[in-house]
């Protein structure tokens, strides 16, 4: 029988913590977890850890799937496979716990104010979130036209949103021929 | 708009095959996808209540969406639910992430590729400002001035100031339920 790679209990158990800090979400995190697989595991180059964040984004799936990727590099499938569970499990189960309560207690006040007054501020903090994100994109004419023509089309039509997100890749490709 | 009289409960099969497509779809942030399929298209969300759902979800740590996963799929069919719509939304991503890193040095390196990418990327944020925009406008409509005297600062606090997100957090949360707290009566 072959004996289990310890790296993947250390793998476990830091994207567990991870994810336990990651507030608003894995994008928060990133920081630290270049930290983490750079600096302090040696894990990887800063260009390998560059290069995972770049296939990450460009895979379709929610934005932990850098978390993936570095699980993968250090050890195989496995090591993929162990990150994911450790980033999403523990979360899961909170979310999951809270979830019945917030059910149970539909109809209450106090359940209704926590919703109503959540919302505004989950919203400011997702906006910042999408500035963040956007001044950190690619400018020039063009994309922020690819970028607003997207949103004009998401917001006045029923197109797929898929649809936009192809043609923009065939205008990104005919754009380089 | 579905969200009508009569509400829908998804079964388990369901909630796997919509979070199934929510992920394959989801380039650069499943979110706007999310909206769409549970709020527009099935109609098994009504616009505050995906709103509330996910606020419920950003207040805890981990991967959003992820959470959100859980929390709809707990709330129609309770743990198998939440299995379901889990796994659903990770297995694809999962496996063409690994496969996109196994090809990596031939596939991304080429010119179209990049081209494509940043023009994709164009694309995302787009779809992530409407999405945004879709999810100010309840608020807007049913409370303007709380809605804009917490949006307002929250969006600066961690924007322009740069603060980290679990103390904005801390101070703006309860101060935002106190106000509706007070609104409910």
């Amino acid at each position: 029988m072959k004996p289990i790679n310890p790296i993947l209990g250390v793998i476990a158990f830091q994207f567990a913590a991870l994810s336990l800090l990651a507030f608003g979400g894995a994008n928060t995190v990133i920081p630290e977890m270049h930290r983490l697989a750079v600096e302090r595991r040696h894990w990887m180059s800063d260009t390998d850890f560059v290069a995972l964040f770049a296939l990450s984004q460009a895979a379709p799936g929610p934005n932990f799937l850098i978390s993936t990727l570095v699980g993968w590099k250090v050890a195989g499938l496995a090591g993929a496979l162990v990150a994911t569970l450790a980033m999403c499990g523990p979360t899961c189960l909170l979310a999951y716990l809270l979830a019945k309560v917030w059910e149970r207690y539909k109809h209450t006040r106090w359940r209704k104010a926590f919703a109503a007054g959540l919302s505004p501020v989950a919203v400011g903090m997702g906006a910042a979130t999408f500035w963040l994100l956007a001044r950190a994109a690619d400018t020039g004419v063009i994309l922020i036209a690819v970028a607003g023509v997207s949103a004009i089309a998401v917001l006045f039509t029923r197109l797929n949103p898929v649809v936009i997100l192809v043609l923009a890749a065939v205008l990104g490709v005919i754009g380089t021929l | 708009m579905p969200d009508l009289a009569d509400p829908v409960s998804p079964s388990s099969p369901a909630l796997f095959r919509a979070f199934l497509e929510m992920g394959l779809s989801g380039f650069g942030g499943v979110l706007p996808f999310a909206r769409r399929t549970l709020v527009e298209r099935r109609g098994w969300l009504s616009a505050e209540d995906f709103n509330e759902t996910l606020a419920l979800c950003q207040s805890l740590p981990g991967p959003n969406i992820v959470n959100m996963s859980v929390v709809v799929g707990a709330r129609f069919e309770g743990w198998r639910g939440a299995l379901a719509a889990f796994a659903g939304l990770v297995i694809a991503p999962f496996c063409i992430v690994v496969l996109l890193a196994s090809l990596w040095g031939r596939l991304a390196l080429t010119r179209e590729a990049q081209g494509a990418m940043r023009y994709l990327a164009a694309a995302a944020t787009g779809l992530a400002g409407a999405t945004l925009a879709k999810m100010i406008r309840p608020i807007l409509t049913q409370t303007p001035l709380s809605g804009v005297l917490i949006m307002g600062p929250a969006f600066a606090a961690v924007a322009l100031l740069q603060l980290p997100l679990a103390w904005v957090m801390a101070v703006a949360a309860p101060i935002s339920v106190g106000l509706a707290w007070i609104r409910e009566r």
